[in-house]
């Protein structure tokens, strides 16, 4: 990263952690939202953007996460900070059964199986599979997070459990990226041929990309499982997958910044336009168009590093 | 014993016979042209030596192993590297990155080792950086590590597919027309380099059209025509085979 790019994240950074001082507990429920959703889309764009593998069922893996901490905590009182790597393991497990049999399916194939998993994940929880999802209703009465003998209730805690993930997460997925395995799910997205053909077993780094990125969106789950108390299926709709798709897409795929800035322009955009009412929508509908007419690499487009 | 042996090799696209049992052998050391018309199968036969296709018969043996249905990154491992006739280039990455790609199974550490920054995986990381540069030193492109591979000249990206390749530490070089697109100057400079390529031990076999780099590089050919071996032998025997001038440098009668 290049010293303005330095001066412009420790900037935010430093904003961001003040911010909760400043904004009201609705303004900072909106950043707790695109918290969650730049955690999710960092965990996509491992998937979409560095091994550009076409993956718009990504909310079939936060929903596992979501699921097994919600049923671990409110049937088997496990504390629910302790799910988070069992919330993980379940969604990355889940992820590698299912892509296993399509992961030699290239680009709109792939994602037409990926959106097919993500209806039916939806659609188990809505029917109450094994009777413990609750159906329609979801699952109820989560509690919430205890750090340090301190439970976290408001919005400006949570606030600072989940920006301090989501430091963390970008902390440790930088360095992922500049490492062999970064590189690898790299060279997949740019040629697979080739990249089989310069002795990088290709099946393996694919898996290896969606069982990651999917343990990931799971631990992501427990937090929205926590910050919410209640789930219910209709969290997890397709349209969640849709808006991920378009955060990593509009970011820049495999720009961590970038998804960073289109996490906060998708997840906040339609709150500052809350005024318009029911043309907010239009109004973000059409900046995604122009965005994708003038842009279509991205706010930040990834680049070759040094 | 040979290094690469293809025994009465067959492949068949549908109802066309792509190769029909090809036998060679490539002797350890050596410069192996495989020369013959547009469509005669050569890229075909590289094709199924590195895995990307499915003999359909026939036996392949590189030293000792037989790759006969070996995934394509398993047969890198053993020591075969290519590059590809519309050069495959990880194009939005820079030159270095794409010679890692190449030291990448020769490499340590994955995903828990590069979050935690053990030492082994920095020291693996520091020896493949070490040695990607000294290939990119040895074409030619020690300048150009930090460009990105789409905006180098076209003659610079051949080279480029050929320094990743050999980032691979391969014991066989497998060259799918290294001078395709090249210039009088830059085919020369490709023969030094290929002689260069020879006298660090690594044997080569490339398929090229441009019959001044095939008579200086090579020492044996195998001519290849729809998909069947006409001839095989040293250059200058081969320019003179009947065969070979009638199905390829037929040119000659047409004058």
């Amino acid at each position: 990263m290049n010293r303005a790019g330095l001066a412009v994240a420790g900037l935010s950074a430093a904003l961001l952690s003040v911010a909760p001082l400043f904004l009201d507990a609705y303004q900072v429920d909106v950043l707790n939202s695109i918290g969650l959703y730049a955690l999710l889309a960092l965990s996509l764009n491992l998937i979409l953007g560095e091994a550009g593998l076409f993956n718009m069922g990504h909310a079939a893996f936060y929903a596992m996460g979501a699921y097994t901490a919600a049923i671990l905590n409110t049937r088997y009182q496990v504390p629910i900070l302790w799910t988070l790597p069992l919330s993980g393991a379940v969604a990355g497990v889940f992820a590698l059964l299912v892509a296993r049999p399509v992961i030699h399916l290239r680009g709109d194939y792939l994602m037409i199986v990926t959106i097919g998993v993500g209806e039916i994940i939806r659609i188990a929880l809505i029917n109450d599979v094994f009777g413990i999802t609750g159906g329609a209703n979801g699952i109820f009465g989560i509690s919430r997070p205890k750090l340090f003998g301190l439970t976290i209730r408001q919005p400006q805690e949570f606030f600072y459990l989940i920006w301090g993930c989501v430091a963390l997460t970008i902390f440790l997925f930088l360095r992922l990226k500049r490492s062999r395995f970064g590189r690898a799910l790299n060279y997949l997205r740019e040629d697979e041929v080739a990249a089989e053909g310069n002795g990088i077993d290709t099946d393996y780094y694919k898996l290896a990309a969606f069982g990651l990125g999917a343990a990931w969106a799971g631990m992501v789950g427990t937090l929205f499982a926590t910050k919410m108390t209640i789930i219910s299926p209709e969290s997890f709709s397709f349209w969640e997958s849709v808006v991920l798709f378009m955060i990593v897409i509009l970011g820049g795929a495999g720009n961590i910044a970038g998804v960073l800035l289109a996490s906060f322009l998708v997840v906040g955009l339609p709150e500052l336009f809350r005024e318009f009412a029911g043309a907010r929508m239009l109004v973000f509908g059409l900046v995604m168009m122009v965005m994708m007419v003038f842009r279509s690499q991205g706010l930040l487009p990834a680049q070759g590093r040094s | 014993m040979a290094l690469l042996s293809l025994q009465n090799l067959t492949k068949n696209f549908g109802g066309l016979v792509a190769v029909n049992g090809v036998s060679f052998a490539v002797e350890a050391g050596s410069v192996v042209g495989l020369i013959g018309p547009n469509g005669a199968g050569k890229t075909t036969v590289f094709n199924l030596i590195t895995g990307n296709y499915r003999p359909d018969r026939g036996e392949i043996a590189f030293a000792g192993t037989r790759l006969n249905g070996l995934r394509t990154h398993r047969i890198i491992m053993l020591g075969i590297a290519r590059t590809f006739q519309n050069i495959r280039l990880f194009q939005q990455l820079t030159a270095l990155e794409n010679v890692l790609a190449g030291c990448h199974y020769r490499m340590r550490g994955g995903i828990i080792a590069a979050m935690l920054r053990l030492p082994s995986q920095q020291r693996s990381e520091q020896e493949a950086v070490e040695r990607a540069v000294r290939e990119l030193e040895f074409v030619g492109l020690g300048e150009q590590s930090l460009t990105v591979a789409k905006n180098l000249p076209y003659g610079d990206q051949r080279r480029l597919e050929i320094a990743r390749a050999l980032a691979t530490q391969p014991r066989l070089l497998v060259l799918d027309e290294p001078a395709g697109g090249m210039n009088e100057q830059e085919t020369e400079a490709l023969i030094g380099l290929i002689m260069q390529i020879r006298a660090r031990g690594i044997t080569i076999l490339l398929i090229e059209h441009d019959m001044r780099l095939v008579m200086r590089a090579c020492e044996q050919l195998v001519v290849l025509e729809y998909g069947s071996k006409i001839a095989e032998g040293p250059p200058e025997q081969v320019r003179f085979d009947p065969k070979v001038i009638e199905a390829y440098l037929g040119t000659e009668d047409d004058v």
